[in-house]
This record gives structure tokens, C-alpha cells and sequence, in this order.
């Protein structure tokens, strides 16, 4: 679906998303709405997962450090860097694809087939300020779920190794050392980008297609794979920027 | 009152309407009817400012649509009521809701005057009960006339009407279609209703214009239309086993 005046379309839609506002009443409301289906709905998946696949990361990156020259510090210090940089703000980035990005898709595509749309743009109003407008401001607490994935991360890690007996101030020790204040920056730098390619990518999915229920479904899966692509490159374009 | 003037409408290489004009009458239901794929949906979509015409006019009430800015469409297109074949309600809101929303988004009344009137367009269509059903909790007959009062509470100038009793059984449809009407009369508006229902056509079709393969190939009343010796309209409207018969002893 992606062909080049595809990516025009979608360039023009989020620029388009932006014109004839609605009123600020109805926007705030929608905003708020969106907020809570977006960002706060995906808190409870977020943190099981991410508690989860942090214990994993130190388990595993303990199994990897079994020489006994080894410091258990570096358990902690492996954890934290893959958390921060990468587990927390891409994996997580591509699972959101799933779970938020299917229902963006999902929830514009039925308008679409509904007519919806087309009532809203027969009234006079611009149905991509109304639909994917909102979608890009809530995403900008996006980094909010990213902060609860690292924290929740990094303590999964913790209580794993604690259960494995390493002692928890080694693991402390391993989370504050070296720490690069910069990775911070780098992280929520990708985070921001993911947040609107999460916004945007499935709204444009949603809109532009065309066809019944069926081509709903068929959307959503097209829409969950191209947002992983976006972002997957994205972030080796960030990284390849600002870390190289 | 609209008039079509030469109007054509092209996808890529393919005429869809070859030059039609016509004139919708105010106060009266005008009916567009066709087989499918007759050009009915890209005319009403050409009429509603949907879709641009290659060429050709359309006059609103005496303003052509040539000499409209974006602004003058925006506020053209808030004369209009529609009507949509599915409903097109919006799921998530109640019954007042789906009402209220044109006055909310595009009025700047207060939130009294505004469930004031919504509730006035919704007794209009005599569904006071139903104010906080939600449209999956409605019949398809009762989710038109949630349509049909959205599309009046604006006090449009325009109804238009798709295919409005597509799904309906028999006794419904008239039901819907002489609401229309009367709605049409009481409000003195421009109604056009896309139609291949030939109940529509002889209840309600008080101007009739058919449409053949994007072309206007007869127009007249549902009085006219037993009298015409037209062969497409009438192997159109008398396409039944059924209507056949019953013309031989009109």
C-alpha cells in the first residue's frame, strides 16, 4: 500500500488533520477520550510485559555471565541498558503497533465502511481533524508509557534476581553504573518519533481504505505490519544519528 | 430549488454522468432513479459537493456552484441534510446525541438551545422515547429516522436522501418515505432522493428524473410515468412478472 503517492497522501493527511479545526470544546473532549483509550487503557498490558521481559533479560544476560571474574553488577548494568535503549521504546513501540495501532485502524476503517465519514465530511467538517488530530496529541503522552515500561522493566530484572539469589545491591550497583544521561535523551527522542508514527500510520490505514468488513480486518493487519517496518527503520535511522 | 446545467462526471477515462441537466424542485420530493451503475450515487455525491464536476453547473437557489470560494461551499454544505443509505449514525453516541452533533460542532447555540431543538427534530420523527438508546439498539427503520432527524435539526434548505429505505420491509419503507414528505412540505426544502424503489417511485415521486448508463433519459412525475410510451422507464419500472400484470389493468 505504501507506493509514493501513497506517502504523499499520508504527508498530506497529517498536514490536513491540522486545518479547519473543530471547536476546542469538542476537542478537548476528544483529546481526553483518546487519552484513555491510548495511553491509559495500555498501562496494564504495558506493565505485565515489560515486568516480565525485564526478568527474562536478566535472567538470561546472567546465565551469559557466569565466569566468576565477572562482577553480578554487570547483571543490573546489561538490564538497564537494554531496557532503556532498546526493549522500552522499539519492542514496546511494536507491540503498541498491535494493540493500539489494530484499534486506530479498526475503529476509522468502521466509520469509513459505516459512511460516518462521509456524514461527517457532508456536514462541513473536516473528519481528519476530528479523527486522527486527537490521536497525535494523545500520543504525545506516549513517553509517559515508555517511562512505566523502563521503571517496571528494570524491576522485573531486579525481583528476578533477587528470587535467583544475587543480591540486591549488586544489582543496584550494576542499574547506576556508568550511567550516560544522553541514552535518556536518546530513548525518549525515538519514543517521540514512535509516537507519531503509532498515530498517524494507522489513522491513514483507516481512511483510506476502501471496501467492506472484511477489508477492515485486512487494514488492521496491514496497518500493524507497516507501522513495525516504520518503525523498525526509523530507529535504525535514529540510531544510526544519534549514537553512531 | 437546484439546477443542473451539462453536468459531466468522470473517473479516469470513464463517463459516469453524460451530460445531464435538470431542475429539483423546492418543496416537492424529487426522486433520482436508475438501474445500478446508472451514475444516481456520483450525481447526488456531484450535487452534495462531494465530487467536482469535470464540467457543467449546479445552481443552489440561484448562486452556481462556479462562483463558490471553499468558505461559501463549507457554509453551503451546512444548508444540506443527508440522509444516508446505511444511516451513517455515529456508534459510540446516544440517540440525542447523533442529533445534537451538527448544532454542537457547527453552531455556536448554547447547550440548552441545542438539546432544545434536537429534541424537537427527534419528536418530529416520533422518537421521544428512544433519546438514550445507542444506534445498535435501534431497528433499521428506527436508526432512518434517527438520520432523518439529524439531517432536519440544521433546518436545511437540501435533503438529500440515499437509497433511504434500502433494507426496510415494505410497510417500513413508506412509513419512512411519507415522513420524508411530509418533512419536505412542512419545511418547504429541496429534497432529492437516490431511488430504484418502485414504491418510492409511485408514493413519493412527485419529480422524476432516470437516469440510463449516466444519461437523463426521461423526467416527469409518478402520474406521468403510467402514461409514458418511454420503453426504457417502463421496462424499468414494470420490471416484475407482477408489476407487468398489474399495468394491463391501469
Amino acid at each position: 500500500m505504501f507506493y509514493l503517492s501513497d506517502i504523499g497522501k499520508y504527508f498530506i493527511m497529517i498536514r490536513m488533520s491540522f486545518f479547519k479545526p473543530s471547536k476546542w470544546k469538542i476537542l478537548r473532549k476528544l483529546i481526553f477520550k483518546e487519552i484513555n483509550d491510548l495511553i491509559i487503557e495500555s498501562i496494564p498490558i504495558v506493565s505485565i510485559l515489560s515486568f516480565f521481559i525485564g526478568a527474562v533479560i536478566s535472567i538470561q544476560t546472567a546465565l551469559n555471565l557466569s565466569s566468576p571474574f565477572l562482577s553480578k553488577s554487570l547483571i543490573g548494568f546489561a538490564t538497564r541498558q537494554s531496557v532503556i535503549l532498546e526493549f522500552a521504546p522499539t519492542f514496546m513501540s511494536i507491540i503498541m503497533a498491535g494493540k493500539v495501532g489494530s484499534f486506530i485502524t479498526s475503529s476509522i476503517g468502521t466509520m469509513r465502511v459505516t459512511e460516518q465519514i462521509d456524514a461527517l465530511e457532508v456536514m462541513g467538517i473536516n473528519p481528519l481533524n476530528y479523527l486522527v488530530f486527537p490521536k497525535i496529541i494523545a500520543l504525545l503522552f506516549y513517553p509517559f508509557v515508555i517511562t512505566i515500561a523502563m521503571f517496571v522493566a528494570i524491576f522485573g530484572g531486579f525481583l528476578a534476581m533477587t528470587f535467583a539469589g544475587v543480591s540486591g545491591e549488586a544489582f543496584i550497583t550494576g542499574i547506576q553504573m556508568d550511567f550516560e544521561p544522553y541514552h535518556i535523551v536518546y530513548a525518549y527522542i525515538k519514543t517521540f518519533l514512535f509516537a507519531i508514527i503509532l498515530a498517524t500510520v494507522p489513522s491513514f490505514h483507516g481512511f483510506y481504505m476502501k471496501g467492506g468488513a472484511l477489508e477492515v480486518g485486512k487494514a488492521s493487519t496491514l496497518s500493524f505490519v507497516w507501522t513495525s517496518i516504520i518503525i523498525i527503520v526509523v530507529n535504525f535511522i535514529t540510531t544510526q544519528l544519534l549514537l553512531s | 430549488m437546484i439546477e443542473v446545467k451539462n453536468l459531466i462526471k468522470s473517473f479516469d477515462e470513464n463517463e459516469i454522468v453524460k451530460n445531464v441537466s435538470t431542475t429539483f424542485v423546492k418543496g416537492k420530493t424529487n426522486l433520482i432513479i436508475g438501474q445500478s451503475g446508472s451514475g444516481k450515487t456520483v450525481l447526488l455525491k456531484c450535487l452534495l459537493g462531494l465530487y467536482a464536476p469535470d464540467s457543467g453547473e449546479i445552481i443552489y437557489d440561484g448562486v452556481s456552484n462556479k462562483m463558490m470560494n471553499d468558505s461559501n461551499k463549507t457554509l453551503l454544505r451546512r444548508e444540506m441534510g443527508m440522509v444516508f443509505q446505511g444511516s451513517a449514525l455515529f456508534d459510540s453516541m446516544t440517540v440525542l446525541e447523533n442529533v445534537q452533533f451538527p448544532l454542537t460542532m457547527l453552531t455556536e447555540k448554547g447547550d440548552d438551545e441545542i438539546r432544545q431543538r434536537a429534541e424537537i427534530a427527534i419528536q418530529r420523527v416520533e422518537l421521544e422515547k428512544d433519546y438514550k438508546k445507542l444506534p445498535s439498539e435501534l431497528s433499521g427503520g428506527m436508526q432512518k429516522r434517527v438520520a432523518i432527524a439529524r439531517a432536519i435539526v440544521m433546518n436545511p434548505k437540501y435533503l438529500f436522501c440515499d437509497e433511504p429505505n434500502s433494507g426496510l420491509d415494505p410497510k417500513t419503507a413508506i412509513i419512512i418515505d411519507k415522513l420524508i414528505q411530509e418533512i419536505t412540505k412542512e419545511f418547504n426544502i429541496t429534497t432529492i432522493i437516490n431511488s430504484h424503489d418502485m414504491n418510492s417511485v409511485m408514493e413519493i415521486g412527485e419529480k422524476i428524473l432516470f437516469l440510463v448508463n449516466g444519461e437523463k433519459n426521461w423526467e416527469g412525475t409518478n402520474k406521468e410515468i403510467f402514461k409514458t410510451d418511454n420503453q426504457s422507464i417502463s421496462d424499468f419500472v414494470y420490471s416484475s412478472e407482477l408489476l407487468k400484470k398489474v399495468k394491463k389493468y391501469l
